[in-house]
């Protein structure tokens, strides 16, 4: 368990070192889920690597562990919201508004861009 | 106690200790809440937790940076939990290397959506320009969005609250709004949930259907790298 989140962590740590030196447009963490899901199919081919964190489901009893509450590691970001109350009071019909409208906008390009193009591809995958 | 009660309560409220208990035990309510009404979506945990410890602060009068330094804790864990999201992806790994092609096209379709809709909405309501700089990444996880609006001069702190009303707002609608399209495809609709509801679409969906759920971390992972690129592009194109 302890070497399992070592291994997140060294992933996180890593992704934020080539990063920032690299001076790359994209986040830290993305790049380690990256390297993690590199290592976790670099196992299948090279025994050598099944070991530690790596072995017995090790580093993905840990990965869920922590995807079980994804929702609470948002509270307090969320909760920073007590800071811009002077801004809300002007604006803050406006601003939910246009997160709203533009949310349900997004979510309907997406859904559909995604079934129109798995349907020219004959993609059956409806349940 | 000897101690006058109120010396003890100074105490209390500057120590971390107080605020992540504070944190834990919340959420710890509005998530079982929220699995008593078996997830309906209205009571998102998020939500309720966030609007109750909010008002606990501003009843007690403690500020938000005395909150955030035991909060930040839970906080941290954003970064290694976006991490994780290897772990599903890759157990599902046969399932998302067929779905390729429909997937990195709605990516493209639906991170020009997001960005170019926020931003034309919030100009037509008139939003002053540092708002509508601020909203422009609204989709994307709360440290990149920060990020890009730093780059871009705008409020990382309002860019924050931008993305996680967006989150709350995304996880609500997305399983009435699914279900009125007839869209009964997992992958699609966990896709759209990552892709416009970043993390808190991910929990979401995580909470709706394990397909759902990888398929939406994997949205939210490429839709960071995408929006990265593509804010300063659009400001510069659509922001007067």
């Amino acid at each position: 368990m302890l070497a399992s989140l070592g291994l997140i962590l060294l992933c996180q740590l890593i992704g934020e070192v080539v990063v920032r030196g690299l001076g790359l447009p994209l986040p830290g963490p993305v790049l380690g889920l990256l390297l993690l899901l590199m290592l976790l199919l670099a196992r299948e081919r090279f025994a050598l690597l099944a070991r530690g964190p790596l072995r017995n489901d090790g580093v993905e009893t840990a990965g869920k562990g922590l995807l079980a509450h994804l929702s609470l590691l948002f509270v307090p970001a969320g909760v920073g919201v007590v800071q811009k109350l002077d801004l809300l009071a002007e604006h803050g019909i406006a601003i939910v508004l246009v997160l709203a409208l533009s949310v349900v906008v997004t979510l309907l390009a997406t859904v559909l861009t995604f079934r129109l193009v798995s349907r020219l591809l004959k993609q059956q995958d409806a349940r | 106690m000897k101690d006058n009660p109120f010396s003890l309560w100074v105490y209390l409220s500057q120590s971390p200790l107080l605020w992540l208990t504070v944190t834990l035990l919340v959420y710890a309510s509005t998530d079982a809440v929220s699995l008593a009404t078996r997830r309906h979506p209205f009571a998102n945990p998020v939500l309720h937790a966030m609007w109750i410890i909010g008002a606990f602060l501003l009843l007690t009068g403690t500020s938000y940076t005395t909150y955030f330094a035991g909060a930040q804790f839970v906080h941290f864990l954003l970064g290694p939990a976006t991490v994780a999201l290897a772990v599903p992806l890759y157990e599902n790994r046969k399932r998302v290397v067929v779905s390729i092609v429909p997937m990195l096209v709605a990516l493209v379709a639906g991170s020009v959506t997001a960005i170019v809709s926020v931003v034309l909405l919030a100009e037509l309501a008139g939003l002053p320009r540092d708002v509508v700089l601020s909203l422009a990444p609204k989709s994307v996880t709360a440290g990149v969005a920060m990020g890009i609006a730093e780059s871009l001069h705008a409020d990382p702190s309002l860019a924050a609250v931008a993305v996680i009303l967006t989150g709350i707002m995304g996880a609500i609608i997305v399983t009435p709004l699914m279900n009125r399209t007839g869209v009964t495809d997992y992958r699609a609709r966990g896709f759209a949930a990552g892709l416009a509801a970043h993390g808190i679409g991910t929990a979401r969906a995580f909470q709706v259907d394990e397909i759902a759920g990888v398929f939406s971390g994997i949205a939210m992972s490429l839709n960071a790298l995408v929006t990265s690129f593509l804010v300063p592009l659009a400001v510069t194109l659509l922001v007067r």
